[in-house]
C-alpha cells in the first residue's frame, strides 16, 4: 500500500508534477545531447587504433616531410608498414560542401585501416584507376554519387578542379567509424604538381605507421624522430590517438565549457524538483503527522517522500532519455557535416541515469529532515 | 480486581510549558489525574486551558516537562521517541476534530493503514479493515474517497481507524466539532458503545456538554489546572 500511496500522492497536483516531469526530461535530454556533442568532438579519438603511428613535421603539420623519409623508416624497428598522404583540402561545387579528403597512397593506407570495409572488386578498381576515389557511404549519400560519377573537388591547397572517378563506397566496421570522408591517389596529385609546381612535388603532409604491437609505440616513436634529428625536416611521432587529441585540444575550452553547462542543466533541474517535493511536503505536513502519530517511524516517511521524488525523477529522465534517440538522429541530421559521427554513447545514457537518480535523491533530502524532524503536535497544529 | 475499577491512566505531578521567543508559557501545572480502565472521560475546558495539551500527552505525542504519566505497566514518559512511537501504534487509537483521513485512499485502506505496522498480511488486513468498518456501519462505503462521504461518515471511518489496532485507549480531541448536530450524536454513541460494549478507555477533549453528557466522567481543566467542576452547568455552555 505503501508503493500506492506514491503513486496516488506523485500525482495529486497533476499539472505541477507533470510540469516537473517535463522539465526533467528536457534537462535530461538537453545533457544527453550536449555529452554526446563532446563525445562526437572524441570520435576520431575514439577510433583511433593503438598499432598506428602518425609522423609529421616537428615545427608543424603545415610544414611538409620529403617522401624519401618512408624507406628510412620502414628499416625502423618495430615498424610493420608506412603509408602516407596529404591533406587535400578540396570542396565540392561549393565551399559550404566541407568534408574530410586526403590525397594517399590506396594500398598502404587502406591495408593500415582495415576498419574501412570496402568489396574486393572496387577496392581493386581504386588500386588500378590513379585517377579514381573513394567516399564514405554518409558522404555518397549526401551528395547522391554512385559508382563511376566523375566528382570534380575545387583544390584549395593545390589549385584548380580536380576530377576523380568514384571507384568504391567504403562503410566502416562500426557506427564509431567516420563514413564521411574522401581518399584519391596521392600519386595523381604528385605528378600533376611535378609539372606545375615542382618544389612542391615528391612531398607529404603525414605518414601512418604500422607497429607490431601497441607497447613498441613510445619506442618505436623515439627511433622515427631520432632517425631525422638534425635533418631539414625533424619530426614529430606520435600516437594515432595522441595525433587526434591535438586536433581536439584545440577546442578544449569550448569543451570544458560544454561539459560545465550539461552539469548546470542538471543543477538547475535539481532545484526545480526540491522546489516541487518541498511544497508537496509542505502541503501535507498534516498527513504527515497523522502518519507519525498512528506510530509509523522516520523510515517509513522517508521512503513515502523518496520514492516520490524518485518516481518524479524517473520518469522525467526516462522520458529524456528515450527522447535523446530521435533527438540524436536529428541533430546528427542537421548537423552531420561537422559530427561525421554522432552517437548516444551507453555512457552517456549510464550518465543520464545516475543523474536522474541524484536529482531524485538529492531533491528529497530537505522534504525528508523536515517531516523527521518536526514535532507531532506541530505538525497536527494541535498545540493549544 | 474489577476491570473498571483499577486505574488505567495515572498521571502524578505533571507540569507542560511551551516557549515562545523568550517567554516560557505554563500550560499544565501540577496535574494530577487516575482514568479507569473502560473509563468514558471528558476534558472540558475553555480554550487555551490545556486540554489538548494534556491529551498530547497522555497519547504519547509530546513529552513532559516535569511528572510522570503511567499507563497499565508502561510509564511513557521515560520512553524515546522511538518508543513512544512503537507503543502509541498499539496502544492508543486517535479520533480528530477533522477526521485527518489521506485523501488519496480509500474508506478501507485509510482503516488498513495502522495494521502496515503490524506484522498481518494484506488479506488479514482487509479483513480487520473490513470488519472495523463494519462496526461502524461503513461497510458499503469501502472503496469511497474521503471527499466522497459525508462529515459523520468520515468520522466514522476516523473511528474506524482508531479502533483497528484494538488499541487501549481512544484518544478523541473534539470529535464532533465539525460535525452537524446528527452526525455528532451518531459519532458519540459509537464512542460510547466502544466504551461500554468493547472496554475501550475513551478520553474526549470537547467544548460541547451535549458531547460531554455521554460521557460517564469530566474534569475540567481551567488555567492548566484540573478540577472536577461538579458545579459546571451544561445549560452555560449551551
Amino acid at each position: 500500500m505503501l508503493l500506492k500511496l506514491v503513486l496516488r500522492n506523485s500525482f495529486r497536483h497533476r499539472l505541477r508534477s507533470l510540469l516537473t516531469v517535463a522539465g526533467m526530461g528536457v534537462a535530461v535530454l538537453a545533457f544527453a545531447l550536449l555529452r554526446t556533442v563532446v563525445s562526437a568532438w572524441y570520435a576520431g579519438v575514439e577510433a583511433s587504433s593503438a598499432n598506428r603511428l602518425v609522423t609529421r613535421n616537428s615545427i608543424s603539420l603545415v610544414f611538409p616531410l620529403p617522401l624519401s623519409y618512408r624507406d628510412k623508416i620502414r628499416q625502423i624497428d618495430g615498424v610493420k608498414k608506412v603509408s602516407y598522404g596529404n591533406w587535400f583540402g578540396g570542396y565540392y561545387i561549393d565551399r559550404k560542401n566541407f568534408f574530410a579528403n586526403f590525397a594517399v597512397e590506396p594500398e598502404s593506407y587502406l591495408s593500415l585501416y582495415p576498419e574501412y570495409l570496402l568489396p574486393d572488386s572496387q577496392r581493386t578498381a581504386f588500386y588500378r584507376d590513379r585517377k579514381s576515389c573513394v567516399a564514405g557511404r554518409k558522404l555518397a549519400r549526401r551528395f547522391g554519387w554512385k559508382i563511376g560519377d566523375t566528382i570534380t573537388l575545387t583544390g584549395t591547397i593545390f589549385p584548380g578542379n580536380w576530377d576523380f572517378v568514384l571507384r568504391g563506397i567504403y562503410r566502416g566496421r562500426d557506427d564509431t567509424i567516420d563514413e564521411n570522408q574522401f581518399f584519391l591517389h596521392w600519386d595523381y596529385i604528385n605528378e600533376t604538381l611535378k609539372k606545375t609546381v615542382p618544389r612542391r612535388a615528391d612531398q607529404v603532409g603525414f605518414y601512418v605507421v604500422g607497429i607490431a604491437a601497441p607497447e613498441l609505440a613510445a619506442k618505436t616513436a623515439e627511433a622515427i624522430d631520432r632517425a631525422f634529428k638534425n635533418s631539414r625536416a625533424e619530426t614529430l611521432t606520435e600516437t594515432e590517438k595522441a595525433f587526434q587529441l591535438s586536433f581536439v585540444s584545440m577546442s578544449e575550452a569550448i569543451l570544458t565549457a560544454i561539459r560545465l553547462v550539461s552539469f548546470v542543466v542538471i543543477v538547475i533541474i535539481l532545484v526545480v524538483v526540491a522546489n516541487t517535493m518541498v511544497m508537496s511536503v509542505r502541503e501535507r505536513a498534516g498527513e504527515y503527522a497523522v502518519f507519525k502519530t498512528l506510530g509509523f517511524g522516520s523510515f517509513y516517511l522517508a521512503a513515502l517522500i523518496l520514492g516520490e521524488s524518485l518516481l518524479i525523477a524517473g520518469l522525467g529522465g526516462a522520458a529524456g532519455i528515450v527522447l535523446t534517440f530521435p533527438a540524436a538522429k536529428a541533430f546528427a541530421a542537421a548537423v552531420g557535416n561537422w559530427f561525421p559521427v554522432f552517437k548516444v554513447e551507453a555512457l552517456t545514457v549510464y550518465l543520464a541515469v545516475a543523474a536522474a537518480l541524484v536529482v531524485g535523491i538529492v531533491a528529497a533530502v530537505v522534504p525528508i529532515w523536515r517531516v523527521v524532524s518536526v514535532r507531532v503536535v506541530e505538525g497536527l497544529g494541535r498545540i493549544e | 480486581m474489577n476491570k473498571k475499577n483499577s486505574s488505567l491512566v495515572q498521571i502524578r505531578n505533571l507540569y507542560k510549558s511551551y516557549r515562545r521567543g523568550n517567554q516560557i508559557i505554563p500550560v499544565l501545572d501540577n496535574i494530577g489525574l487516575d482514568i479507569k480502565e473502560a473509563e468514558f472521560l471528558a476534558l472540558m475546558g475553555p480554550s487555551g486551558s490545556g486540554k489538548s495539551t494534556l491529551l498530547n500527552l497522555i497519547a504519547g505525542l509530546d513529552q513532559v516537562d516535569r511528572g510522570t504519566i503511567k499507563i497499565g505497566r508502561v510509564e511513557i514518559t521515560s520512553l524515546s521517541e522511538t518508543e513512544l512511537a512503537e507503543w502509541r501504534a498499539s496502544n492508543v487509537g486517535f479520533i480528530f476534530q477533522f477526521y485527518n483521513l489521506i485523501p488519496v485512499l480509500t474508506a478501507l485502506e485509510n482503516v488498513e493503514l495502522p495494521l502496515l505496522l503490524t506484522g498481518l498480511s494484506r488479506k488479514e488486513r482487509r479483513r480487520h479493515a473490513a470488519l472495523a468498518l463494519e462496526l461502524v456501519s461503513l461497510q458499503d462505503r469501502m472503496d469511497h474517497h474521503p471527499r466522497q462521504l459525508s462529515g459523520g461518515q468520515q468520522q466514522r471511518v476516523a473511528i474506524a481507524r482508531a479502533v483497528v489496532t484494538d488499541p487501549t485507549i481512544l484518544v478523541a480531541d473534539e470529535p464532533t466539532g465539525d460535525l452537524d448536530r446528527t452526525s455528532a450524536e451518531e459519532v458519540l454513541q459509537l464512542m460510547e458503545r466502544l466504551s461500554v460494549d468493547l472496554g475501550k478507555t475513551v478520553i474526549m477533549v470537547t467544548h460541547d456538554p451535549r458531547a460531554a453528557k455521554k460521557a460517564r466522567t469530566m474534569r475540567y481543566l481551567d488555567k492548566g489546572v484540573l478540577t472536577d467542576a461538579p458545579e459546571i452547568s451544561f445549560t452555560e455552555f449551551l
